[in-house]
């Protein structure tokens, strides 16, 4: 089955190793991600302000688009997943609000697409088990912390993706791949988000108690599901190590490049050179690349 | 019933409030029969003098006078009303009990309870009924619908007994009932078990210095705002403040008055404050749409069920301002009562400029109720509540066999709580009963 | 300092605007402190999510904007999703920042032209674009 797909604007460019590696690692399991035509950004930010409607537009337009391709969006990156989905969710529960957004854009969707997250599409469509059976080069003995952030889990009632205090779903998703899944509590803290932008140092904090928290439970990588996590927890590490000195980097993979690992993809197809802490070293230690 | 050595199967109540009637009741039902003694004119105790009842907001006077009717008609049930209790002698299944039966003034064999004698009765004072506030005259029933429907005279408001003349009452009164010159009387009472009901007090609100000493006609107590809020009060129901009439706009609810204040006051905590006063604040609101209540609290207490949940309706849908911290002090700045209280959640002080102020002051035990606990042999606390011959395990027996405990006389309780401690109690005696 | 309370105060312009933006009502909030000892930046904030609130509901007005809280809030929705009484706090935290960037004069709270030379070609679109909806008037 084809999945229509919204990359997003980070997957295009600081995250193509994200978007590349999800796209090749599909089509070894049988699936394509249908990239939807003539996209834009999602707005990046669910409007809290519940007068705000035109920070809607954006994410309406994509779901209204979407759904004159098909009946199924799927996507990667955790913002624009909670975006998308959110406002999914608005459409199909607030009849003003989609009356009036779709008189603005002049469309007529009614809030009946699917989105799904990629993870979810491994898990129910493709099935862990069956991921297991197709894993070329299982990953066993790495120690991998699945850090799941904010934005997938958070709304729990709107997002309904996993448990929101104790999520599974990474776990199930990294054991299939034959990894050792590190339990660890910070895995549903937020990395700080836009604060990056606006706080920087108060990120930098954030990240730190995130990764220390992983290396504490015995994590030899962290496992994102978000660009916007990936730069706060990985590029954000020579930020921690100018103000902890002692503090010794950790490398942060998305998911799908070690996805891309386990199903035998090149590791030079896998956009490593976008990783900030590279994880070669670790890889080659464990015999994985 | 003569002292021929056998087990007296009837039971003493002595108080004729919610859990004195609930006992009786029981007991009544059980076909043993009942001396209910009660001190006051006539049945139904503290409960008479609220409007409403949390946490269903039921008119109290609804649901408590179905049961003094069927206490009044109950034929195992002798109603002794405007008694005392003297002395006691004996034990278990052989008590006895002498009783002050108070001079009514009024023969209440003859008397059919027109209610002509209240009506012309020329003398106004102050009714304790209604905290002070409504006017009542010196020959008087507690309501409209007291049980016994008999009048008593106040011998001192009445014109007659303090200057001598007026005599208006014996005038009017078509059956000859009035007895100027009737005293109290002394009865005996045998009983084999008694349960002891003799309720609550509230610390005076004079006692608070920092409050005014009680000279604050707008600063009342919650008793008082009972009053006003119900239809048989001096307001009829309409929310209006004692100075003047007029409808407060700002109303300050101050919990814990008295209570959780081992230094100054009582150490222990009323139980009661916490919902009566949300109540309050809530029924104002219903009656005074655009007026703010605010609400001074320690902790809120909501234990029971479905109290915790009319607590937050209060917050969520009829904005109740609660605030965290202590009143200081209360002053009077020309028609309005300042306020000085604190938001610990702030950290800020907080000072109101109130239309009315309402104290929930600490339950008491009644003065009387010491005095009593040493003439049946029981215990009662420093403070003067009634003590249980266990605190856990046997909370409504005495140390005594024979007497046990029902409602507020041991302790601070709601109506709810009362009637099961009562319930317990008549089952106990019920026990006692069956054993011989 | 003091606060002076009427019932004008208690139900100010200022909170029922915050109610209205972030369609919460604030009279339900418990002051449990749940949201401040779930928050992953409280530690930098100068008052608490729930302090932010109950400012507000008294109209502290300049006091409550004049906090980073609310600017150091990184919608995570911790608080949300733990608040025993619904209560949408990230809403009410991003309600206050559009009460201050949507005033008449415009109220940046971050100034691009001095983040650091190449901050923008560093940090992921996702980031700043979010950024700049939740600081920028």
């Amino acid at each position: 089955m084809d999945y229509l797909y919204f990359p997003g604007c980070t997957l295009y460019t600081k995250a193509k190793n994200f978007d590349q590696t999800a796209r090749n690692c599909s089509l070894l399991l049988g699936f394509e991600l249908k990239e939807l035509p003539n996209w834009t950004c999602c707005g990046a930010t669910f409007p809290l302000a519940t007068d705000n409607l035109m920070a809607l537009l954006p994410p309406a337009r994509i779901l209204a688009s979407a759904r004159e391709q098909g009946t199924v969006l799927t996507t990667l990156c955790a913002v624009c997943f909670n975006v998308i989905k959110r406002t999914n969710r608005l459409f199909q529960e607030d009849g003003e609000k989609r009356d009036k957004i779709n008189n603005f854009i002049e469309k007529n969707y009614q809030g009946d697409l699917r989105v799904v997250h990629y993870l979810e599409i491994l898990k129910q469509e493709v099935g862990f088990p069956q991921l297991k059976e197709r894993v070329k080069r299982p990953l066993t003995g790495l120690r991998a912390a699945p850090y799941y952030g904010c934005m997938l889990l958070r709304p729990f009632e709107e997002m309904e993706f996993d448990d929101k205090e104790r999520p599974t779903i990474f776990e199930g998703f990294l054991e299939a791949l034959g990894a050792k899944v590190v339990e660890f509590p910070y895995k549903i803290e937020c990395c700080g988000s836009f604060q990056s932008v606006g706080s920087p140092d108060v990120a930098t904090e954030c990240a730190y108690k995130i990764l220390g928290s992983a290396m504490k439970n015995g994590a030899e990588v962290v496992v994102s599901t978000c660009p916007m996590c990936t730069f706060n927890i990985d590029h954000k590490q020579s930020d921690i190590k100018q103000k902890y000195l002692d503090f010794k980097t950790i490398p942060v993979l998305y998911f799908t490049q070690l996805l891309g690992i386990a199903m035998g993809l090149d590791h030079r197809t896998l956009g490593f050179e976008q990783n900030f802490v590279d994880p070669l070293p670790l890889l080659k230690g464990k015999g994985l690349v | 019933m003569k002292g021929n050595g056998a087990f007296v199967k009837r039971a003493m109540v002595i108080g004729g409030g919610i859990a004195g009637i609930s006992a009786s009741l029981d007991l009544g039902n059980a076909g043993y029969d009942v001396v209910l003694v009660e001190k006051l004119p006539s049945i139904g105790g503290r409960m008479l003098q609220l409007s409403e009842t949390f946490p269903t907001l039921d008119c109290a006077q609804c649901t408590l006078t179905p049961k003094t009717v069927e206490t009044g008609q109950h034929p195992r049930i002798k109603l002794v009303t405007y008694s005392e209790v003297e002395g006691i002698e004996g034990k278990a299944g052989d008590f006895s009990v002498s009783i002050r039966r108070k001079a009514a003034y009024v023969d209440w064999e003859r008397c059919t309870g027109c209610g002509l004698c209240q009506q012309k009765c020329p003398s106004k004072n102050p009714s304790e009924f209604d905290r002070g506030m409504g006017l009542g005259k010196a020959i008087y029933t507690l309501s409209p619908q007291a049980v016994p429907n008999k009048p008593v005279i106040d011998p001192s408001h009445c014109r007659y007994f303090k200057e001598g003349k007026c005599r208006v009452c014996e005038k009017i009164c078509p059956v000859k009932a009035i007895d100027y010159e009737q005293k109290d009387r002394l009865v005996e009472e045998r009983v084999g078990a008694i349960v002891v009901a003799v309720g609550f007090d509230l610390i005076p609100k004079e006692s608070f210095g920092e409050y005014g000493y009680g000279e604050l006609p707008d600063l009342i107590d919650g008793l008082a705002f009972e009053r006003l809020n119900s239809a048989s009060g001096p307001t009829t129901g309409e929310i209006r403040r004692p100075s003047d009439g007029k409808v407060p706009k700002e109303v300050v609810f101050i919990q814990c008055t008295g209570s959780r204040d081992p230094e100054r006051y009582m150490p222990y905590c009323s139980r009661v404050c916490c919902m009566y006063t949300a109540k309050h604040a809530r029924l104002y609101k219903h009656k005074v749409h655009d007026g703010q209540a605010y609400i001074f609290y320690m902790d809120i207490r909501s234990t029971g069920k479905g109290y915790e949940e009319f607590i937050q309706q209060g917050m969520e849908e009829e904005g109740i301002l609660y605030l965290r911290g202590r009143v200081s002090r209360i002053f009077r700045d020309g028609e309005k009562l300042i306020v000085w209280g604190a938001d610990t959640l702030t950290g800020r002080k907080v000072e109101v400029s109130a239309d009315l102020v309402v104290l929930a002051t600490a339950m008491t035990p009644r003065k009387e109720a010491k005095e009593l606990a040493k003439k049946l042999g029981i215990e009662a606390d420093d403070h003067g509540f009634l003590t249980e011959a266990e605190r856990k395990l046997r909370p409504v027996e005495t140390k005594v066999e024979g007497i046990y405990l029902a409602g507020c006389a041991q302790g601070p309780k709601d109506i709810a709580d009362s009637v099961a401690h009562a319930n317990a109690a008549a089952s106990k005696v019920q026990a006692l009963f069956a054993k011989h | 300092m003091k606060i002076e309370l009427t019932r004008q105060k208690v139900h100010n312009e200022f909170a029922k605007k915050v109610e209205l933006i972030s369609g919460q009502n604030l009279f339900a909030c418990y002051q449990c402190g749940n949201c401040t000892a779930g928050c992953p930046i409280s530690f930098a904030m100068e008052i608490g999510p729930h302090e932010a609130i109950r400012y507000t509901l008294l109209g502290l007005e300049e006091e409550v904007l004049g906090v980073n809280t609310f600017w150091l809030c990184a919608s995570c929705l911790q608080c949300t999703s733990r608040c025993p009484k619904g209560i949408d706090i990230a809403r009410v935290m991003d309600a206050l920042r559009m009460v201050v960037l949507r005033r008449k004069e415009r109220r940046d709270h971050i100034q691009i032209s001095e983040f650091p030379e190449g901050f923008l070609e560093k940090v992921p679109q996702i980031a700043f674009i979010s950024g700049f909806r939740k600081f920028l008037s």
